[in-house]
């Protein structure tokens, strides 16, 4: 029956951004000045521009770069620490507060130590965004360790698994996947909004997040919401990739079941 | 198998419990809620230590869950993760029987179950009757000696619970285990033991043994069985007013 209904969605969202577009192109106009509001138009062919220069992959690939270390970096750390936290109390007892008070920091008040660590590289821009992202992925790792059913453990139990390392991995881990999927693609998300500011403080002169301060300064308004936009939409196609990905390979026998 | 103990300090969930039973012996438990008939099932299960006594399988005192004992829970307990054919493997795999073993090992007792057709799917594509299934499969592969069923079939509606029943007592005919079973139906108890135990109300003792000595395949609706399951309710019932339900 949804199905049935699919096409005719689909045609609502079709026309519903059509019709934002079509307002913003309008009151762009009405207003006339472009540093105000660049036109719809003005920057379809701003990225067009950019897309022809090749300069929009450079600064896409800038930012991937500092993404996939900030977020590898980020499971790295995130998932065996959620892991251990949530299994062993004594070590969530120990860790929880040192965690609980370094976590409401901002990501962006980490940018003058990222930049002392590390200096002017690429690991300070990712270490800005392993900030952001890691607490989401330990949490939710944490809280899927924590809710495995008893008795899937005292089956793992009766069946065979002698050691707690037995447990973890062919028990609590697999229960916990769908939880650290989560976590990942939440830290993803808090991940990348990071990135402008990662590359705020100019560790390179390329980037998604430097050109838009870039062509800040220089008036250049068209140019500043391309990148916004494409901001938005290289998020957008990282999370449906990801979504992807763990429903059809990783989490397939979850299917049906949640989400 | 022998097994005692005496109250414990905290809330004593039993107390001055003596049982043996006898090899390849179907045993059913009945009793009120929290006269601890669960509770013993766990510690034979080795998922719970005694405050005091000793449990015995075959002279060995149990330490911790072992092979020589298999549990169907209550609660569904499938792997989610895993499909019905890995999660009867499971037991193998951790035993590094090769794979291939495993899976025809797996196989033939899940056609024992009347559910080769499901190999391959996920647990929650099945049935409640069809999830306790593939966990008494899974429990058998392992050839215990003793298999523990707490209320294996509570869940599931009337005339599923009927047919599991029969299944089981055809798979219990056909491996001869040792079964021990707990269940709230005195229909289900006269209906399947060698022998049923009636528990007290909390704490729990042994309050009286039943023989059931009717012939296989029973009849659930014979004279005898009436007259036995009039007793056991009587008994049964008496320990019920006891208890704050």
């Amino acid at each position: 029956m949804k199905r049935g209904h699919g096409s005719r969605k689909r045609s609502i969202e079709v026309i519903s951004i059509a019709t934002a577009l079509l307002i913003w192109e309008i009151i762009a106009r009405i207003i006339d000045v472009k540093y105000i509001l660049p036109s719809f138009t003005s920057v379809v062919s701003a990225f067009i521009k950019l897309v022809q220069g090749g300069e929009l992959y450079r600064d896409i690939l800038t930012s991937l770069n500092y993404f996939v270390l900030g977020i590898g970096l980020a499971v790295m750390v995130g998932i065996p620490i959620g892991t251990l936290m949530g299994w062993f109390k004594n070590i969530d007892r120990a860790v929880d507060p040192i965690i609980e008070m370094i976590r409401p920091i901002p990501p962006l008040a980490w940018i003058p130590f990222a930049i002392l660590w590390f200096g002017l590289t690429k690991y300070a821009a990712g270490f800005v965004i392993f900030i952001g992202a890691v607490f989401p992925i330990l949490i939710n790792t944490y809280t899927g360790f924590k809710h495995t059913p008893r008795v899937l453990v005292e089956s793992g139990k009766v069946l065979g698994c002698t050691s707690n390392k037995d447990i973890i991995f062919r028990i609590a881990l697999p229960f916990a996947l769908p939880s650290i999927a989560t976590g990942i693609r939440v830290g993803m998300g808090v991940g990348w909004m990071c990135v402008v500011a990662a590359e705020l403080f100019g560790v390179s002169t390329n980037g998604i997040g430097w050109k838009i301060w870039h062509w800040n300064d220089l008036h250049h308004m068209d140019l500043v919401l391309t990148y916004m936009l494409v901001l938005g939409l290289i998020a957008l196609i990282i999370d449906r990739v990801f979504r992807y990905l763990v429903q059809e390979w990783w989490l397939r026998w979850q299917s049906g079941v949640v989400v | 198998m022998t097994y005692h103990t005496e109250e414990g300090d905290e809330v004593p969930a039993l107390s001055d419990i003596n049982l043996e039973m006898k090899d390849k012996e179907f045993v059913c438990f009945i009793g009120p809620s929290g006269c601890g008939k669960t509770t013993l099932l766990r510690i034979i299960a080795g998922l719970e230590t005694p405050d005091t006594g000793i449990i015995t399988v075959d002279g060995e005192p149990i330490k911790g869950p072992g092979p020589d004992r298999g549990m169907v829970f209550q609660e569904y307990s499938l792997f989610p993760w895993r499909t019905v054919l890995k999660n009867i493997t499971f037991s193998l795999e951790l035993k590094k029987v090769p794979k291939v073993q495993r899976e025809d090992t797996a196989r033939q007792y899940l056609e024992l179950v009347g559910l080769s057709k499901f190999a391959e799917s996920y647990p929650h594509e099945l049935s409640g009757g069809m999830k306790q299934r593939v966990a008494i499969a899974r429990a058998l592969v392992n050839d215990p000696k003793v298999l523990l069923m707490d209320e294996p079939f509570g869940a599931v509606d009337a005339q599923t619970r009927n047919r599991l029943q029969q299944e089981l007592l055809k798979i219990w005919e056909r491996d001869k285990k040792t079964l021990l079973f707990i269940t709230h139906s005195v229909d289900e108890a006269v209906y399947m033991a060698d022998r049923v135990v009636v528990f007290t109300s909390p704490p729990g003792r042994i309050k009286e043994i039943f023989k059931v000595e009717l012939p296989r395949p029973r009849d659930r609706t014979s004279v005898e069985a009436n007259v036995l399951r009039e007793h056991l309710l009587t008994s049964l019932g008496a320990e019920m007013k006891n208890t704050i339900v």
